[in-house]
């Protein structure tokens, strides 16, 4: 994995840079020595890590932007970092860039229920979202795992799921505005409290964007009404073939669980070890299927989801009768990662969706992946919305493992291609599937995303290295050949 | 003038690579029946995309649907409901509100209203049009062709251009492809009516807040002709019978609007939502320009009350205040100082945008009919508009003269 090589002129600079930043940002804010840079040389894809030129911890919007110019007038390159939790490597620092740590955003600006919405700056942790709407009986939809710790800021540059986006949506859907600062320092603001865009949806860009295109120092969040109650179903099979097929027919009976999960058989024994959830330890694989909303249609859908389950051969099925077995059921879940950590000295966590119908095959071909990679796989899925969580076994003090892994799970993506799928359904491209998106996409389409890019950041200084396998400059990318007037094309209709 | 009608992917590109060369910019059209939205476009070519139709593939249970973009929204429509799903943003028909006939209205295209980003009453909990586009392809203002997003419902691979897309009238490129997310259709729904009630802001607000689920919430206050439905709250619930049963009866008990309920359900709650997304109050009055104001819901109704201090308006409500209709004479600016002067409220710092919806092609031409944005936000759109379509040969002007 290369990164764009660095500048010498601008680590010659490096002391100059400093001194400049330390008059931006007063006091403790920059930091300048290898020892405190070390803690952001890596985010949460450890096998990566690089010490930044320097970090700068801003805590006023005006701070941001006059860094961002500065950098902008000096062609200094920025990462931008929330908590660093990325798992694509979105926050991977560069040798001759600064790292601007959003953390010190942390507040929460405006709680307004009258609009059912959050104004927060960016280093809010999602989870404090929810804590500080739910004694109103509101919380914030998305939920990925790492909710305790990732941020708001850091959730809108990724376009974060979690477990119940089939039902509740991604950030993108859930967010109704951001303030954030160009790379020339210049502030704009997308969206506010009211519902859709006025011209471009700039906001639905920016969404999903992992840091390129601009610093977004304050989010509004819509926050809804908690569902009543949630009850949830534990399902076994005997073969991801039934559990597949059952997950299709939940859907193509109208139902939408708010969170609908399957494990495999390597996963549900790790999880089990680690927090003894009471999985069946007999099964190929594991559907969790929670439904929430009125009680009167939990019960209802509660039925219906049993007979389904029983019609595709379900060899065991249980259903939560209150609130501490729900939570039991989903411990495992939850614990899936950290439970494979303890199986494994390192693992990869993949990211790719598929087109539901595909699962067995997909599950099928990659156990032949893993033989000849001779490396073990667990699989966690988000079944609902078709997003596969592989998690590669490795041990990184083996020499030649931690390329092996790398490659297997390259193929385990292309394969997700090839089926329908995509690279990545809610961790981001970052550095980690960077090289693969010309599997996914041929050079018209990643110039066509990349001149969004130019519109926003002509010199390509946030982030560079980070979502495009190639740099190209904003001149080249925007050259157009267009013949002289002339009819070229005698063939096409016209009338 | 000439008429493009490309038959396939290949031909469009050859068709904007054209107008291109000849530095004659193309109005896009398909069914044709949103012309009357937005900047009025006088263009030396016209592309008619009505060739790119036909659904592609449609897998129920995967949830997701790809149609060749000028796919009339009648035939998707009909696929969706034979599997009991449907587009769950409520594609609005404005036909009738834009003085159409029915044959006409009725080649509403899925494109169409994915361009325009058209949703309707279920905006606020199933999201706009934008929230349920995938993916496409397409060719933009270079000539070329290019796709981006997926055919899965749950993908961040690259920068989301489908949200870029919507919205954008035919700015930045002509779709020929559209992949959607489809879901399942309610079993059963149920509208509440409440007449009359103390504070039609304050009821809606409730009943948004309450974990009861409302789908839809809108106010039409006198004088905002619906037939059966003046000066009333409607409040609608979607789901399993025995949910919305349930919820029915929670939703009232909670409500502390001190008005007796009427239940409507079947055709008539159908019908009454399509009225409400479709502008049908102000179908009739044919002299009055349209406004559809987005703004923090908990302003609507007094939006409402500072415009008619200044206009002769007829209003209603929509997305539990968010949305706010309001017809007014077409003289002068037709109504547009005034309405955007209150969006932006007494303190200056309200958020929102104000669309001028209808209006006579004059009217159309002499003030914006879309928000002016702050400098910086136009200039950065004014880049991301050269991104695409560097030659400004695709709807130029249609946004707003540099849109």
């Amino acid at each position: 994995m290369k990164m764009p090589a660095p500048d010498a002129a601008v680590l010659q600079r490096r002391s100059e840079i400093i001194e400049a930043l330390r008059r931006i940002v007063p006091g403790e804010a920059v930091i300048a020595s290898e020892a405190e840079r070390r803690a952001y040389e890596s985010d949460g894809l450890t096998a990566y890590h690089q010490l930044p030129m320097v970090v700068v911890l801003p805590s006023r919007v005006e701070e941001v932007a006059a860094v961002l110019r500065y950098c902008s007038e000096l062609g200094v390159k920025v990462v931008p970092r929330g908590a660093g939790t990325s798992l694509s490597g979105g926050a991977l620092p560069l040798a001759d860039g600064v790292l601007l740590g959003m953390a010190r955003f942390n507040r929460i600006l405006d709680i307004d229920y009258d609009n059912r919405c959050v104004t927060a700056q960016p280093g809010v942790t999602n989870l404090a979202l929810t804590q500080a709407v739910e004694r109103a009986g509101f919380y914030y939809a998305p939920d990925p795992s790492s909710q305790i710790a990732c941020t708001i800021g850091g959730n809108v540059a990724e376009n974060s799921g979690g477990v119940h986006c089939l039902k509740y949506g991604l950030t993108t859907n859930n967010i109704l505005g951001v303030e954030m600062v160009l790379i020339d320092g210049e502030m704009v603001r997308l969206g506010g409290k009211h519902f859709d865009a006025d011209g471009y949806d700039l906001l639905g860009v920016v969404t999903g964007s992992e840091g390129l295109l601009g610093i977004v120092t304050e989010v509004t969040v819509r926050i809804l009404p908690k569902p009543s109650a949630a009850r949830a179903l534990l399902i076994g099979f005997a073969t991801a073939e039934d559990a597949g097929e059952c997950v299709a027919a939940i859907i193509a009976a109208g139902i939408i669980p708010g969170g609908m999960e399957m494990m495999d058989r390597p996963a549900i024994h790790a999880a089990e070890a680690f927090v003894k959830a009471g999985y069946p330890l007999d099964v190929e694989a594991l559907l969790i299927v929670e439904l929430d909303g009125a009680p009167a249609e939990i019960d209802d859908l509660i039925g219906r989801v049993d007979a389904l389950a029983r019609a595709h051969r379900a060899t065991t099925i249980r259903t939560s009768r209150d609130d501490a077995e729900r939570l039991a059921f989903w411990s495992g879940r939850k614990a899936a990662f950290p439970a494979v950590g303890r199986i494994s000295p390192d693992y990869f966590c993949m990211d790719g969706t598929i087109p539901r119908a595909r699962l067995a095959e997909v599950l099928t071909r990659m156990r032949g992946l893993s033989d000849r990679y001779g490396l073990g796989v667990a699989n966690v899925f988000h079944a609902g919305d078709g997003n596969l969580h592989p998690l590669i076994l490795y041990d990184a003090n083996q020499p030649g493992e931690i390329e092996r892994a790398e490659e297997f799970g390259a193929d385990i993506l292309r394969l997700c291609v090839e089926v329908g799928g995509v690279l990545t359904g809610e961790h981001g491209v970052g550095v980690e599937k960077r090289d693969l998106m010309g599997v996914m996409f041929n050079d018209s389409d990643l110039a066509h995303q990349q001149r969004l890019k130019c519109a926003f950041d002509p010199g390509g200084l946030l982030n560079p290295g980070k979502v495009f396998p190639q740099l190209h400059r904003c001149a080249e990318l925007g050259r157009l050949h267009v013949h002289a007037a002339r009819l070229p094309f005698p063939d096409l209709p016209r009338f | 003038m000439t008429c493009f009608a490309p038959a396939d992917l290949n031909e469009l590109r050859d068709a904007i690579g054209e107008a291109l060369a000849a530095e004659e910019p193309l109005e896009l059209i398909a069914g044709g029946t949103k012309r009357g939205l937005g900047r009025p476009l006088q263009l030396p070519r016209t592309l008619d995309l009505s060739h790119l139709r036909g659904i592609r593939d449609y897998q129920p249970s995967e949830l997701v649907l790809t149609a060749g973009a000028a796919t009339p929204l009648a035939e998707i429509e009909a696929a969706l409901a034979e599997n009991r799903q449907m587009l769950a943003f409520e594609p609005p028909d404005w036909g009738r509100l834009h003085g159409l006939a029915a044959s006409e209205a009725g080649r509403r295209t899925l494109g169409g209203a994915i361009a325009c980003n058209l949703s309707g009453p279920r905006r606020i909990r199933a999201g706009a049009a934008r929230d349920h586009f995938l993916g496409f392809r397409g060719v933009s203002g270079r000539g070329e062709i290019f796709k981006s997003g997926g055919k899965v419902v749950k993908n961040v691979t690259g920068y989301d251009l489908s949200k870029l897309m919507a919205g954008s009238f035919g700015t930045l490129a002509a779709l020929e492809e559209v992949t959607i997310r489809v879901l399942p259709r309610p079993e059963h729904v149920a509208t509440l009516l409440l007449r009359r009630p103390t504070s039609a802001m304050q009821t809606m607000t409730q009943a948004l807040n309450s974990p009861h689920e409302v789908s839809a919430a809108a106010y039409l206050p006198a004088g905002s002709a619906l037939s059966g439905f003046t000066e009333a709250v409607a409040l609608r619930l979607e789901g399993p019978e025995p949910s919305v049963a349930f919820r029915r009866e929670r939703l009232l008990a909670e409500l502390t609007t001190g008005c007796e309920p009427v239940v409507v359900e079947g055709e008539e709650s159908t019908a009454f939502w399509r009225a409400i997304g479709d502008a049908e109050p102000f179908a009739g009055l044919p002299d009055q320009v349209v406004w559809r104001v987005s703004l923090a819901p908990s302003r609507g109704a007094e939006f409402a009350a500072a415009i008619t201090h200044h206009l002769d308006a007829v209003w209603y409500l929509d997305w539990g205040g968010g949305l706010v209709w309001v017809a007014v004479p077409s003289a002068e600016d037709g109504g547009a100082a005034v309405i955007r002067a209150a969006l932006r409220g007494p303190d200056g710092r309200g958020t929102g945008h104000a669309a001028l919806i209808r209006g006579p092609v004059a009217l159309r031409r002499s003030i914006p009919v879309f928000e002016p944005q702050s400098p910086a936000l136009a200039a950065l759109a004014a880049r991301v508009k050269a991104a695409f379509d560097p030659r400004r040969i695709l709807n130029p002007g249609r946004l707003g003269e540099d849109g």
